[in-house]
């Protein structure tokens, strides 16, 4: 049976603005994904705890508020110190491209803009979650890749 | 008969390959008539400017006398940063001023809050203290300008601040004149910044509209908001009839307080937003004026004709502004802003070109500013009134939207009112659902969004941003902890008592807030103490 | 065996991982290994119309058992979407309290449309979780169908909540959800049509009492306001009590796994003959005919039946 690909939709900070983030939860439902959304004014802390427990691929956060350079980079580091970071971090926002850039390069692997199509986002994520559990996490190696986490 | 004539040539056009239905979806056709609106009849739907039911401007000589107040709303890092951005706008010719405030003022939460890292001054000004608000209205004459604050659960704590900054200006409250936000509903229903679960707020509300009514009596006491409705998504029908449901409900929670609905109803005030369709916008406006006139005296059995006018402030609708080639949002902007004043306006903000990458810079602020008076200036529209009014297409839209507002009327009232509505998920479940909606007839290119999914261009725009230095953080975090040490805390405790006293008894708490307030007690102190009274709001699962 | 030795010292990356692989039937083997450790936690099921704040309810359930040091798992189960095959699990927005603490693992669930699946795969993940050394695994799910009904059939002791809106307790009572209920909840209870509700539901009960020798409580919890929590938390462990003490915890968890035993046997036959037996090109080949019918469903499938038999022997 194939593995469903799940993604854990989260509003991190104090910023109300859901509404791009739910029309993408729902975009990503509707072409065949489990979303787990974590609902408004989330902790970094809770945000990783979270998409440990519920197994994800991919951690998609939105920020309207302008606290992307500090909310990603701690998202990063957590996920780094649960021995999570096979967790595909991608964001998407009010987010100038100068500080898209940095991100990125700091292991956001990817940003989308406002006016992205969710169609965009459906494919990226399919692409990048095939090659994944294609290279990172084939089934069988589950034991051994535990194995070296210890 | 004519009319056949033109009916017969008509099938014999072949139409372009278009959607012809406006953004939020409703049929158009292809000609409106004097068929379109047979029943009409002037002095009962349209009126006079300033006379009932005021479809055509809530004044009699409506811009003739004085145009719309040019309002920017806007606040970023320390209070004196943004100090310094108001002189600027006063001195280009701005006539009022609208406070931005950060995510964790907004939140009624200090800089120093763990929640509030990295969102400190970031997309408005921050404020933990009376101090702080002191410096964000230095050298401004607070007798001499109104000032609209978008605040909502701590609404009352930034209200006591500006009193208190006025007192100490010398100028007495009663002569304060600007709106406080203070529309609780809606933020339940779209722009989710909530602290207490609805009814306390409704508490604190009608505490604010019944001192204020006695002190405060120029003082707008809530701006009942559509656009955050409609920025979450919501068709103009949507907007239009939750902003007005939610009006009356305050109304109801005012009467229900026992204060006179003649005294308390005049310092109403509306936000809509001005989107992208343009003749939908101006009809909403005129529908709106004409439901609350009409219901205001028939329902609510008010006497008094001020009770009567909605008066509103307007603002672009930002959710239609697009990364892709920025500079078109100067035009979608003018158009938006062309709109609000067609449709009758009393103040209106403009977005900023820059808006989907940051906080505006200097420069797009005043482009936005210009926007306006070009309108004002240049256009002739502000010459005569109302000079939509009559037109077959509007007056039918306008009809339309109005029959529309009934029927949502009507299911919001069988589910129990807003409040029960809210926790039923209704609006944010009709909210989500037409913004998903939208997002897809979008990607099915039903609808356009020029730069996005049409005439679209390579390669991407390089503008000159507003950035917030992380210091704003650091500095903002250190001035809050020098004043907690300089004031006299025991003062500020006793204050904090007596507030959460006063919410536990119910007397009013605004007396309480503006102690606290004057002993320089924090705005994160003021909210936690009545959270314990209060308890804390958590939002439904809805999609 | 290292993934085992980190599921018993309670490792979430691994117990997370390990559900996922149950949940796609992607290591058969992984549960045989599991099932020695199992047994120890006790079940709760949580089932009622949606909208009856069932995770609230779970939230603050949680909230109390924790208070006594008890570690708590929760597997939340939400209906996948029939036209897309994803699904939107928003059960942890009512979780919040509990996202950090140490001694909470929570999981959300899609039904994933299969439905007889559904309740096996449920219960496959919480044994996961038994093993992982919860006390308590709280199994929500939405009481609408024969799903939830097995479901509940597992759990030690099955809350149902609903909700004093008009119908709800006709509603309840056709869906089956009174009968699999040890105890009632009417959760909102500071709405109108509690107390009317509350007295249909104790009449209701009246005649299964007096059969089954346990006191079925129907209780008035307000869960935005934890009123009524105390005495809902003190019923489910009176429940479980009672179960103990009368010696049917034991019998009734033994009659469970006989019935599991039964259907993996159905299973494996089912599986055995979708793969073995039955060849879809065969079907494929013959299907025309029946179409035009001039063959007949029944008369192949006894065909396939002795040829089955024929194999066997």
């Amino acid at each position: 049976m194939d593995r469903k690909i799940r993604v854990l939709v989260g509003k991190p900070g104090l910023d109300g603005h859901d509404r791009g983030a739910k029309v993408v939860a729902a975009a990503l439902r509707d072409a065949g994904m489990e979303v787990i959304y974590t609902g408004l004014h989330q902790t970094c802390e809770s945000i990783v705890e979270a998409a440990i427990q519920e197994d994800v691929h991919i951690i998609g956060l939105s920020i309207l508020s302008g606290a992307h350079m500090t909310i990603f980079p701690k998202v990063l580091s957590l996920l780094e110190k649960k021995q999570a970071k096979a967790i595909i971090v991608i964001g998407g926002g009010i987010i100038p491209r100068e500080d898209m850039k940095k991100l990125e390069k700091k292991g956001v692997k990817k940003l989308f803009g406002p006016g992205t199509p969710t169609t965009e986002i459906v494919h990226w994520i399919r692409e990048n979650v095939g090659a994944r559990s294609g290279k990172t996490r084939p089934r069988k190696s589950k034991k051994t890749r535990s194995a070296k986490k210890r | 008969m004519k009319k056949d004539i033109w009916d017969k040539k008509l099938k014999t056009c072949k139409e372009r390959d278009h959607d012809f239905t406006t953004v939020s979806g409703r049929v158009t056709k292809t000609l409106y008539t004097p068929d379109s609106i047979r029943d009409f009849d002037y002095d009962r739907d349209l009126g006079y400017p300033g006379e009932f039911p005021y479809v055509r401007g809530v004044y009699t000589n409506m811009y003739r006398g004085r145009l719309w107040t040019m309002r920017q709303f806007s606040g970023f890092g320390t209070p004196k940063d943004t100090n310094k951005r108001y002189k600027y706008l006063l001195n280009h010719g701005q006539t009022g001023l609208s406070v931005a405030f950060d995510f964790p003022t907004l939140y009624g939460r200090d800089s120093d809050d763990s929640l509030a890292r990295g969102e400190v001054g970031k997309c408005g000004v921050a404020i933990d203290t009376l101090r702080d608000m002191e410096i964000l209205f230095h050298g401004i004459p607070l007798d001499q300008i109104s000032t609209s604050m978008t605040i909502n659960p701590p609404a009352a704590m930034l209200l006591a601040m500006y009193i208190v900054v006025g007192e100490k200006q010398g100028v007495p409250m009663k002569f304060l004149t600007g709106t406080i936000q203070n529309d609780m509903l809606k933020e339940y229903q779209a722009q989710k910044t909530w602290i207490y679960p609805p009814e306390p707020s409704m508490r604190i509300i009608t505490d604010i509209m019944a001192y204020c009514t006695e002190h405060v009596p120029r003082w707008n006491t809530i701006s009942i908001s559509g656009y955050h409705i409609r920025e979450a998504g919501s068709t103009a029908l949507q907007e239009l009839a939750f902003t007005l449901k939610n009006g009356f409900t305050y109304v109801e929670y005012g009467i229900k307080a026992g204060l006179s609905v003649d005294k308390f109803s005049p310092r109403l005030s509306f936000f809509f937003n001005s989107h992208l369709d343009f003749f939908e916008e101006i009809a909403k406006y005129r529908a709106a004026r004409r439901i609350w006139a009409r219901l205001m005296q028939d329902k609510y059995n008010a006497q008094s004709p001020r009770s009567y006018l909605m008066r509103f402030h307007t603002q672009t609708a930002g959710c239609t502004l697009t990364a892709q080639q920025p500079q078109n949002n100067i035009m979608r902007t003018a158009f938006q802003a062309l709109a609000a004043v067609l449709g009758g306006t009393q103040s209106l903000h403009t977005n900023s070109m820059d808006e989907t990458y940051a906080l505006p810079t200097e420069n797009a602020v005043k482009i936005a500013l210009r926007t306006q008076q070009l309108i004002a200036y240049e256009t002739g529209v502000a010459n005569t009134i109302d000079p939509i009014g009559g037109s077959y297409y509007v007056e039918a839209l306008t009809n339309e939207l109005e029959q529309g507002v009934y029927k949502y009327f009507a299911a919001i009232d069988k589910m129990g009112g807003v409040v029960k509505a809210i926790d039923k998920g209704f609006f944010q479940r009709e909210i989500s659902r037409s913004a998903y909606q939208y997002q897809k007839s979008l990607e099915k290119k039903e609808k356009y969004h020029v730069g996005v999914n049409i005439f679209e261009e390579e390669g991407k725009a390089e503008m000159e941003l507003l950035r917030i230095p992380k210091q704003v953080e650091r500095d903002q975090v250190k001035a809050l902890k020098g004043i907690k040490r300089e004031r006299n805390n025991k003062k500020v405790k006793e204050a904090l008592r007596g507030l959460h006293k006063a919410a536990a008894d119910g007397s009013n708490l605004m007396p309480k807030i503006l102690d606290c307030v004057r002993a320089y007690a924090t705005l994160g102190e003021m909210c936690a103490s009545l959270k314990e009274e209060f308890g804390e709001y958590h939002e439904p699962i809805i999609f | 065996m290292n993934f085992l030795k980190k599921i018993l010292k309670g490792d979430k990356l691994t117990i997370a991982r390990v559900i996922s692989d149950v949940e796609n039937e992607s290591n058969a083997k992984i549960l045989e290994k599991i099932f020695p450790y199992t047994g120890k936690a006790y079940h709760i099921g949580i089932t009622g119309p949606p909208g009856a704040g069932k995770s609230t309810l779970v939230n603050v359930i949680a909230k109390r058992l924790l208070e006594k040091n008890n570690k708590i798992g929760i597997i939340a189960v939400d209906p996948t979407s029939p036209f897309s095959g994803g699904a939107l699990l928003g059960d942890r927005i009512r979780m919040t309290d509990l996202a950090l603490n140490k001694n909470v693992f929570i999981r959300s669930m899609a039904s994933r449309g299969s439905l007889g699946g559904l309740a096996r795969k449920t219960i496959d993940a919480a044994l996961v979780l038994d093993a992982a050394g919860m006390d308590y695994i709280l199994i929500e799910t939405i009481g609408v169908g024969q799903v939830e009904l097995d479901i509940a059939e597992v759990c030690d002791t099955t809350v149902v909540i609903l909700v004093p809106e008009s119908g709800d307790s006709v509603q309840a009572m056709k869906a089956g959800l009174l009968e699999i209920a040890d105890i009632i909840v009417v959760n909102k209870g500071d709405r109108d049509g509690v107390d009317r509700l509350l007295m249909e539901l104790k009449f209701a009960f009246e005649l299964r009492e007096q059969k089954a020798g346990w006191d079925f409580p129907v209780l008035k919890t307000t869960a935005t306001t934890e009123a009524g929590i105390d005495t809902l938390v003190f019923e489910i462990q009176n429940h479980q009590e009672y179960l103990n003490k009368s010696g049917r915890l034991e019998k009734e968890r033994k009659a469970k796994l006989m019935r599991r035993i039964n259907e993996l046997v159905g299973d494996k036959i089912k599986l055995h003959l979708r793969e073995k037996i039955i060849q879809k090109e065969e079907l494929e080949r013959i299907i025309d005919k029946v179409y035009e019918r001039k063959l007949n469903p029944y008369n192949i499938a006894d065909k396939i039946a002795k040829k089955m038999i024929k194999t066997r022997n």
